[in-house]
């Protein structure tokens, strides 16, 4: 059941980047140009994706257990230290130089776009260079 | 400043889902969803691999699905060059892994914990991304 709850809720998030256009860099770089021309709109999908995830978060974290699984399992990592911060300003400047981030980037797989691809893999191997660092 | 293309109201209902499959995945699963994470975890940890990989598997279905209900064709435009493409997914992949979280996992999931380290992430990508297009624009 785990996994089938996996497949729908990606399902679910990849539709829901679909609707809110976070998929199109076009739009994520127009809501990054706050100096120009700016687009606010994906600060509502942030405010509609909190507005859902924080109070359920809260109703069930002091439940025994999640439905399909043994144990819920959340980051306790509390550290405020270098590895963050030079981690967030490394996505930070790949994200405003293309306009992707990880979930737009793996659901426009999808619409077989070659820049897409391009830079999805790329993801990876940046994925695995990191775990190496670490 | 000038503000221009705004649709709260698709950004809305997007970001209503994006929650939706956060808090499902949270009470069936037990797992606060981050992309990257799930992503990168695929590659290198044997950890929940077919969850994770049947996610990844759910996001690329969405378009498709979509597709099918709403008969919209979904178009998106990417105007950076190959070497661009090359050096920004390095970027997002390995600071996202370096520090655990991206626009999901630190600015959705993370924030929605009140969790600081990534109230901090959030604010420190969003700075440099704005900073990133401001340069970009000016070259």
């Amino acid at each position: 059941m785990n996994n089938i709850a996996s497949l729908l809720c990606g399902i679910i998030f990849g539709i829901g980047l679909i609707i809110s256009e976070m998929i199109n860099p076009e739009k994520v770089l127009g809501f990054l140009n706050i100096f120009r021309d700016w687009d606010p709109s994906l600060a509502f999908v942030m405010i509609g994706g909190l507005i859902i995830s924080t109070p359920i978060f809260y109703l069930f974290k002091n439940k025994n257990k999640p439905l399909f699984s043994s144990n819920f399992s959340v980051s306790k990592n509390k550290q405020i230290d270098k590895k963050l911060i030079i981690g967030s300003i490394f996505f930070g400047t790949g994200w405003g130089l293309i306009g992707l981030c990880p979930g737009p980037a793996i659901t426009s797989i999808a619409l077989l776009n070659m820049s897409s691809a391009i830079f999805v893999i790329s993801m990876f191997i940046g994925f695995f260079l990191a775990s190496k660092v670490n | 400043m000038n503000i221009i293309n705004f649709t709260p109201i698709s950004a809305l209902t997007g970001g209503l889902l994006i929650g939706l499959s956060v808090a499902l995945f949270f009470i069936f699963n037990g797992r606060m969803i981050g992309i990257s994470g799930i992503a990168s975890n695929l590659l290198i940890s044997k950890n929940n691999r077919i969850e994770n990989f049947l996610f990844l598997v759910g996001l690329i279905l969405g378009p498709l699905i979509y597709n099918l209900i709403s008969l919209k064709e979904i178009n998106i435009s990417i105007s950076s060059s190959l070497i661009l493409l090359i050096i920004g997914g390095s970027l997002v992949g390995f600071g996202t892994r370096l520090s655990s979280g991206c626009t999901s996992g630190h600015g959705i999931s993370g924030i929605s914990r009140f969790s600081l380290r990534s109230i901090i992430a959030t604010i420190t990508f969003m700075l440099v991304g704005i900073l990133t297009v401001l340069i970009t624009g000016i070259l």
